[in-house]
């Protein structure tokens, strides 16, 4: 036969490696590993020979000395006798206090624009597509710098808000006052706040690696107990309407299930408030909000919030119209075709693009820089870096910590994202 | 008998013009703003937020002054005009500093420079973004990066040359080869082939022809290169070979060689993990290391090389969800056809699937060119934080914080607008299905 005649049978020719599909893919992939491979070592020689030259070793022991620096905001114990791992976990710390707030925040104000752009109001469907605009095309650096500098810069010194003896005979006001009831202070070194106390606390735990707050842990377990007693009423009033046709009043079980233990606990914790007080020269008590801190997050909340709506915008134009018209002539209000029909579906479409916007916002966190706020990168990146001299190993463990972060997010979102997603069967 | 009287109307009445309420300025007022309670209580709401921010601004922008040598003088013009206490925007700032805004450091008598170079470079991109303009162009497009490098480093003109001639090396090399070897040993191929040229016979060459004919423009160093100068070339060239390697590392992850594609995807997950400020550092910092002992090259191309690689990954997800919106079929009608894989891949996959992912595509280019604002944190000067920087230090102008970073966030916007505004209508153009 002719076909079986043109099987060459002389076995395997070298040039085969190049012209035959069956084998061309695994020479390309031999010639790329060894490419590769050959990179690497390259790379790596480099660093040994350069290390060597600098008479450094490449070690990560510099981690257990002594920092010997300060940190503002520290949200774990921190003094600067700690080592350096330490001030490392109070910049991670840092860098998830603003990074979980903000995509909090920035999803609540994301999807308020995003739906009142898609509004009939002419006036506040402008007045969000100017919102939208002007923050997605103009730098985050500038929006955060544009309102940390004016906040340390034209804001008044705490000593403005002193009123002395001579001014009130005279009956001169200060330069500067307190809001909402001479509990909150703007001045130029931060806002000072009132700081949530408990006069009965619980204490803490030690585990020997780690101390665990008993009062943060008691409040968790509250609050998530009561979410999932209100979980178990709203599933029977569901079953009794699916069954008998008559929903049961619940709301009032709810209301109680929810706020009456956190209050409870709350009272019988002593949760009171501790206002800044004026002393001489500066505010005590409550809590100092670095400028730092306020304008990174406000920054990020107002960016990230302008491309969250667009993408809440986005989702909602992908539901055909044909969805809206089916539940209008089914007799449901506008609201609830909202809730129950265009959203549910909408958020398919939103939440792939939501997450990579979380993970957009949490690395956008390293621009605190900008503003000096100690984060993953002014610490370990930074301070760190700069005192030990030990680049390679800091910007490792940095670039690491980030990927973890960046991994964690994407890998928690996904699950969920997941569970919402069409079931095809 | 009987008289029947008809009467019949021979004429149209003349129809009625609709009740005040139905037409016009009301109905459309009424329909728009004010057309159930909760849209009347937003309109409000906007009205009055919309009241507080003029009152702010209108006054500051209406006081501005463009004439003064120094924000005391902005000021007290300021209070001759409007009174005691009015605010108002001190322009002059931006009238006497806008050069370092734009160029940075760069030498004032050499602006026409970089100014040429940008007419250029729009001359060079208008055969790319529009199809109406004369394909014959394009030849600008190619040569344009050695004419735009010689006109901004200036210096001997015949090292870029001799640099355009390494791809022109690389072309007849590959031409040569590719019938023989294939498509991939031979773009292999030329490259070695470039790269030899590059190294080892470049700079003789380009030495002996620089001492025959000693032509060339006075050099200009990085440190003076600064504001939108700097931002523009960092963006544009990271934008140009971004978008190459990016398809690349796409098809490499859609690859069916395990190998290939577990690189493409290990270094894709790794940069976009990461911020761009560790790559920067990346590049100021760490690159001495991986580099051979004694090996330093200027910062403003490591940075564009750092910065390409990242928004490279970017772009590689973008055009890699293109790629996967593709129905199978077109992959199987390719194959179907006798098309080889590059084949495949240049006439028939990538043209569709880069024309879905265009919108994505441009807003990775717009975040890149938000994102050259970081450069300032490596030491460069960038426009938003370095000139700024550097003019607010001037005692002169102490105290001044809104007019600068309105100035340059205002020019941003313009780039990103008109960017975003390009490809709605390359979006448009190339529109094809019946909706």
């Amino acid at each position: 036969m002719a076909i079986a005649a043109d099987v060459p049978k002389d076995g395997f020719r070298l040039s085969q490696l190049i012209y035959d599909t069956r084998y061309r893919s695994y020479t390309i992939q031999i010639v790329v590993l060894v490419l590769f491979g050959l990179g690497v070592a390259w790379l790596l020689n480099n660093v040994i020979e350069n290390l060597a030259a600098k008479g450094k070793v490449f070690s990560f022991a510099f981690l257990w000395q002594r920092a010997g620096y300060d940190i503002e905001q520290t949200l774990i114990p921190y003094t600067n006798d700690n080592d350096h791992f330490r001030a490392w976990m109070v910049g991670l710390a840092n860098t998830l206090a603003v990074a979980i707030p903000g995509c909090m925040l920035a999803t609540i104000l994301g999807v308020i624009v995003g739906v009142l752009r898609l509004s009939k109001n002419w006036l506040i469907g402008r007045l969000m597509t100017v919102y939208v605009e002007i923050f997605r095309n103009i730098p985050l650096l500038l929006w955060i710098l544009i309102i940390a500098v004016p906040m340390r810069e034209l804001t008044p010194e705490p000593r403005d808000f002193v009123v002395t003896a001579e001014m009130q005979a005279a009956g001169e006001a200060p330069v500067a006052s307190m809001w909402l009831g001479d509990s909150v202070a703007l001045t130029s070194r931060g806002i000072n706040a009132p700081l949530p106390l408990f006069a009965r606390p619980l204490g803490s735990l030690d585990l020997g690696f780690m101390s665990v707050n008993l009062t943060f842990l008691a409040t968790l377990i509250v609050i998530l107990g009561s979410f999932w007693v209100n979980r178990i009423i709203v599933n029977r009033a569901r079953v009794m309407q699916e069954e008998t046709g008559v929903r049961p009043v619940t709301w009032w079980q709810s209301v109680l299930v929810l706020a009456g233990p956190f209050l409870v606990l709350m009272v019988a914790l002593g949760f009171h408030l501790e206002y800044p007080v004026l002393g001489k020269f500066n505010f005590s008590g409550g809590v100092l909000l670095q400028h730092a801190y306020t304008s990174l997050l406000v920054a990020l909340v107002l960016y990230t919030s302008a491309f969250i709506a667009e993408i809440v915008r986005a989702g909602i134009q992908a539901i055909s119209r044909g969805q809206s018209e089916a539940s209008a002539a089914l007799g449901l209000r506008p609201g609830r075709t909202m809730n129950l029909v265009i959203l549910p579906q909408a958020l398919r479409v939103i939440i792939p693009p939501l997450i990579s916007q979380y993970l957009n916002l949490t690395k956008n966190t390293s621009l605190g820089i900008a503003v000096s706020y100690l984060d993953l990168r002014g610490t370990l990146g930074g301070i760190t870096l700069n005192q030990t001299g030990r680049e390679l190993e800091c910007m490792l463990l940095m670039m690491l910590n980030y990927l973890i972060l960046s991994l964690l997010i994407s890998s928690v979102a996904n699950i969920y994202n997941r569970s919402i997603q069409l079931k095809e069967r | 008998m009987a008289v029947t009287h008809r009467y019949v109307r021979t004429e149209m009445l003349p129809q009625q013009t609709a009740p005040l309420t139905e037409r016009g300025a009301v109905k459309w007022v009424q329909t728009n703003l004010f057309s159930g309670p909760f849209n009347t209580i937003l309109t409000l709401a906007g009205f009055v937020v919309l009241y507080y921010l003029l009152q702010a601004l209108l006054p500051w922008l209406l006081n501005g002054v463009w004439n003064a040598n120094s924000l005391a003088e902005c000021r007290a013009i300021i209070a001759a005009n409007a009174g005691e206490g009015a605010s108002g925007a001190c322009w002059a700032l931006i009238r006497e500093r806008w050069h370092q805004w734009l160029f940075g450091f760069y030498p004032q008598d050499q602006y026409w420079r970089p100014v040429l170079a940008f007419l250029l470079m729009l001359t060079a991109f208008a055969p790319v973004l529009f199809s109406a303009v004369p394909k014959k162009l394009l030849w600008l497009t190619v040569l344009f990066p050695a004419i735009c490098f010689f006109l901004l480093w200036g210096g001997s003109v015949w090292a870029p040359v001799v640099g355009m001639l390494g791809f022109v090396v690389l072309v007849v090399v590959y031409r040569l080869a590719q019938p023989i070897i294939g498509v991939s040993p031979g773009a292999g191929a030329g490259v070695v082939a470039a790269v030899i040229w590059w190294l080892f016979l470049g700079a003789p060459l380009a030495n002996f022809l620089a001492g025959l004919m000693p032509w060339g423009l006075s050099p200009v160093t990085s440190d003076q290169f600064g504001g939108f100068l700097l931002a523009i070339t960092i963006g544009v060239t990271a934008i140009s070979f971004s978008l190459p390697l990016g398809i690349l590392l796409a098809l490499g992850r859609q690859s069916d060689m395990l190998i290939v594609k577990t690189l493409c995807v290990g270094f894709i997950e790794f940069i976009r993990g990461v911020p761009l400020i560790t790559l920067l550092f990346t590049a100021s910092l760490l690159l001495q290391y991986f580099l051979p002992k004694g090996t330093s090259f200027d910062i403003i191309l490591r940075v564009i090389i750092l910065v390409t690689l990242f928004s490279a990954a970017y772009l590689a997800e973008v055009i890699r969800g293109g790629l996967a919106a593709l129905p199978r079929g077109q992959y199987e009608a390719a194959d179907a056809l006798g098309l080889d894989y590059w084949r495949a891949q240049r006439l028939i996959i990538l043209p569709q699937a880069l024309k879905i992912s265009i919108p994505s595509i441009v807003s990775t280019f717009i975040g890149l060119f938000k994102d050259t604002t970081l450069v300032s944190f490596v030491g460069l000067l960038d426009p938003l934080r370095g000139v700024t920087n550097v003019v607010r230090a001037d005692i002169n102008w102490k105290g001044i914080y809104w007019e600068p970073y309105i100035f340059v966030g205002a020019i941003f916007f313009v780039f990103c607008f008109g960017m975003s505004r390009y490809s709605m209508y390359l979006e448009n153009k190339l529109k094809t299905d019946h909706r």
